[in-house]
């Protein structure tokens, strides 16, 4: 199965458009890897079928299937809030039609290499709250680590049940023109997406429920159930039967459907800071029959807001007294207090040298190659290629704080070359890279937009990864940005079974 | 077991759609009472079933009784017109959202999508019509759909006492409206038509009809709305619920108290009650006894569930 006609390596090549085909009309293939087609315009074989069904659509029905997902998601009121929008305090996610295939030995590779990251990322947390051999060895400048915005001193020497820091990890992974995964950056806080890898899911089997029986889709809907056995884990030895509750921000949070989602699919409660209180060092929460102890909290409040006797006194979002609690050994935490140092994107360059010191393996999933701009060699290199580069703010996410080289002005460079200089350890920079496109529908026909990958993989007594993520689109034409914030949207993501 | 917060967003679910399906029905009547009739026969109908709402004093000429409609049904700054009370009940929905069925949150969402909707396209004079429908049913489908697919334990438990704590109230309120009038000097004697629009706001009139015959008379109407036993939108009714509820409540937290016994009391005196003695002794007193008692229970379930003090909490 092939593109029927411009199958267009070139796009000058391109041949009048014909009414089955009609729809890949303005398709393209060039340098970047093309998840559904390879470079000679035949479809991958794990994308045939799909194919073949897309050929035997018409556009009108395309748009149909749109217009059904599009009123599942504002039905199911799945929405984010957009921050710094007076209006639309509500959005639904932009939803992709066509699914995302992954085949099950790409997908092998993926997990391995997910299992291997977290495990090393554990040992490192681990150490450098204790004994910190990996800075007395070398490997990790101490100041690097000292000088990490989420470095928290309070858990120097804190005792964490089964040394689990991440006990929830999304891990972004890019594909490049060869056609290989690699990382472009943990997410070691709180990760949030995961509810749209299942609510897509959901809406695609709604909309396409053929496409289903022609393929081995392996299934993500026990995510609730993994989530909720990682949790349990967590609990303090000797509660023998864990009270566990999310914590959110509350419903001006832009996650805060993840959150009641999550607490749904585990049916434990959703609490905010004010539902919560901590007497002689415990944890309670306020409910109708009096005070309950709480034993796990799966927090989706930054650090920083978690506890304002400890950290922002500012802070209405967290719990006063929090903490203590937590040092004392009578509450956990998933994610930990202090994990957002194994995700500056400063220390990421080190990763593969901490999954080799740890654990004497060599990292299956590579890093993208990164400049760090406290390295003058590097720095001078970067500023040097700044049009060519992607600039990073270390602590920042969400794709604020960033420079994309080739898309910026020559204003923006300068600005973020005073930046630079101004404070080398807060940026790194790394190649523009022309990952992965997938076929997406625009409404007018299907075209190629980047996608990224973020598959989430919990750790408690072991590794558990639910075979799926979530991709990310970058739904505008030649953007690289896929951040729900900037214009990205997301699509369904099948990983196969053999 | 269940989180206070949680309790009390439940609560106001409940009461907030049960306010807004009573403006709508009280709205629908109003404007059905226009029609094919003189308006002057009609007026003073209409007159109470707003006033009733605590929106009017007698509006004069259509073109005002237009725009308290609109009040009623989509004023944002009226925190009890329709529109208000849906996304409210949304919004309670919204943060309580693990505690109620994925089916039930569709249908308060539909809900409010739809309302939002007809708001945004006004056509012609069918809007408000339209709207009281829509929210009517659209709250009947959501009850019908809590019922069944939500365990009916604790949280169901706080719905059903909002919903018939607003209720009790309300039907209070509107048959004050009518019963202030037949009260006062013989030239404000009310019509038969009125009596049936009070029926009608309580969509009461066909079981009122079934049970006294179509013969309408004051006293059987005031009796029917406070004292039946077994239609759904009585005060006795309407009490008999929330003391099943808060019995219930007090069962499963073993934190009664205050409420039960003022529910209890309410629910005693409205069985037994005699609708002669009631209306030959001060029925506007009575009438407002029974709204200022129901708030009293709300106070106190607020204070025993949701708002209690911490200190009287603490394991010792």
């Amino acid at each position: 199965m092939s593109l029927p006609q411009p199958v267009a390596v070139d796009r000058r090549t391109a041949a009048p458009s014909s009414p089955p085909g009609a729809l890949f009309s303005s398709y393209w293939l060039d340098g970047a890897y093309d998840e559904m087609f390879d470079r000679t315009g035949q479809a991958r074989p794990q994308c045939r079928a799909l194919v073949e069904d897309l050929l035997a659509a018409s556009l009108p029905r395309l748009r149909q299937h749109q217009t059904e997902a599009d009123t599942a998601f504002l039905t199911q009121g799945i929405t984010f809030t957009v921050y710094g929008d007076e209006a639309g305090t509500e959005r639904i996610f932009p939803y992709d039609l066509l699914p995302r295939i992954i085949t099950a030995s790409e997908w092998a590779t993926v997990e391995r290499g997910l299992a291997q990251r977290l495990t090393a990322i554990n040992l490192f947390l681990r150490d450098i709250y204790h004994e910190e051999r990996i800075l007395a060895e070398g490997i990790v400048p101490r100041e690097l680590v000292y000088s990490c915005r989420h470095y928290r001193r309070e858990m120097r020497g804190v005792r964490i049940h089964r040394d689990t820091y991440v006990s929830i990890a999304g891990t972004d992974l890019v594909r490049l023109h060869d056609g290989q995964f690699v990382v472009l950056e943990d997410n070691l806080r709180v990760p949030s997406g995961v509810s749209y890898m299942l609510a897509n899911r959901e809406v695609m089997k709604r909309v396409f429920p053929g496409l289903f029986a022609r393929y081995n889709v392996s299934p993500v809907s026990d995510y609730g159930q993994a989530l909720l056995a990682t949790l349990r884990t967590l609990a303090p030895p000797s509660r023998t039967d864990p009270t566990l509750v999310v914590l959110t921000p509350g419903v001006g949070n832009s996650a805060y459907f993840e959150h009641a989602f999550l607490a749904r699919e585990m049916g434990v409660p959703l609490v905010e800071g004010r539902d919560l209180l901590t007497h002689d060092n415990a944890v309670y929460m306020r409910t109708t029959s009096g005070l309950r102890r709480v034993d796990v909290i799966y927090r989706r409040v930054d650090d920083d807001f978690l506890d304002p006797l400890a950290f922002r006194t500012d802070s209405r979002l967290g719990v006063p007294g929090l903490l203590n609690a937590y040092r004392a050994g009578n509450v956990s935490l998933a994610n930990a207090i202090g994990t957002g140092i194994a995700d500056d994107k400063a220390l990421y360059a080190y990763i593969p040298d901490i999954i080799r010191f740890y654990l004497s393996e060599d990292p299956v999933l590579p890093n993208v190659e990164t400049y760090l701009m406290s390295k003058p060699d590097d720095r001078r290199y970067a500023l040097d290629h700044l049009a060519e580069l992607v600039v990073k703010a270390v602590g920042e996410s969400g794709g604020y704080g960033m420079l994309i080289g080739p898309h910026s002005t020559a204003i923006e460079r300068e600005a973020f070359r005073n930046k630079i200089l101004a404070d080398p350890r807060n940026f790194i920079a790394q190649p523009t890279l022309a990952f992965s496109r997938a076929a997406c529908f625009t409404g007018e026909g299907i075209e190629p937009r980047h996608v990224d990958f973020r598959p989430y993989a919990l750790y408690g007594d072991r590794v558990r990864i639910v075979p799926g993520g979530l991709t990310r689109v970058a739904l505008r034409k030649g953007s690289l940005v896929v951040n729900s914030s900037q214009g990205g949207g997301s699509k369904d993501t099948w990983v196969l079974q053999d | 077991m269940l989180l206070s917060r949680a309790a009390d967003g439940l609560y106001w679910i409940a009461r907030y759609l049960e306010r807004a399906e009573h403006t709508a029905r009280l709205i629908e009547v109003g404007l059905d009472l226009g029609l094919g009739r003189p308006v002057a026969t009609t007026r003073g109908a209409a007159d109470r079933l707003y006033g009733s709402l605590g929106l009017s004093e007698v509006m004069q000429g259509p073109s005002a009784r237009a725009s308290l409609v609109a009040a009623a049904l989509f004023d944002p700054s009226n925190r009890n017109s329709v529109a208000s009370c849906v996304r409210a009940a949304r919004e309670n929905g919204r943060q309580v959202r693990e505690e109620i069925s994925s089916d039930m949150w569709e249908q308060l969402n539909a809900l409010f999508l739809a309302v939002r909707h007809i708001n945004a396209n006004p056509v012609g004079g069918s809007q408000p019509r339209s709207i009281c429908r829509t929210v009517i049913a659209g709250i009947h489908l959501f009850q019908g759909i809590t019922d069944a697919t939500m365990g009916h334990g604790e949280g169901w438990q706080y719905l059903q006492a909002g919903r018939f704590i607003e209720r009790a109230s309300s039907t209070a309120a509107v048959i004050d409206a009518f019963v202030a009038d037949q009260a006062m000097a013989e030239g404000a004697r009310l019509e038969q038509i009125d009596w049936v629009a009070l029926l009608r706001s309580c969509s009461a009139l066909e079981a009122y009809c079934r049970y006294y015959t179509a013969d309408v008379r004051p006293e059987r109407v005031t009796e029917f709305l406070l004292l039946s036993a077994d239609f759904p939108r009585s005060v006795r009714f309407a009490t008999s619920r929330i003391e099943s509820a808060l019995l219930a409540l007090a069962r499963v937290t073993g934190r009664g108290g205050r409420a039960d016994r003022l529910v209890g009391r309410l629910h005693s005196s409205l069985d037994y009650g005699q609708v002669d003695e009631i209306l030959n002794d001060d029925p506007r007193a009575y009438l407002a006894g029974i709204s200022s008692q129901c708030s009293l229970i709300h106070t106190a379930l607020h204070e025993s569930y949701v708002a209690y003090p911490i200190e009287s909490a603490i394991p010792a």
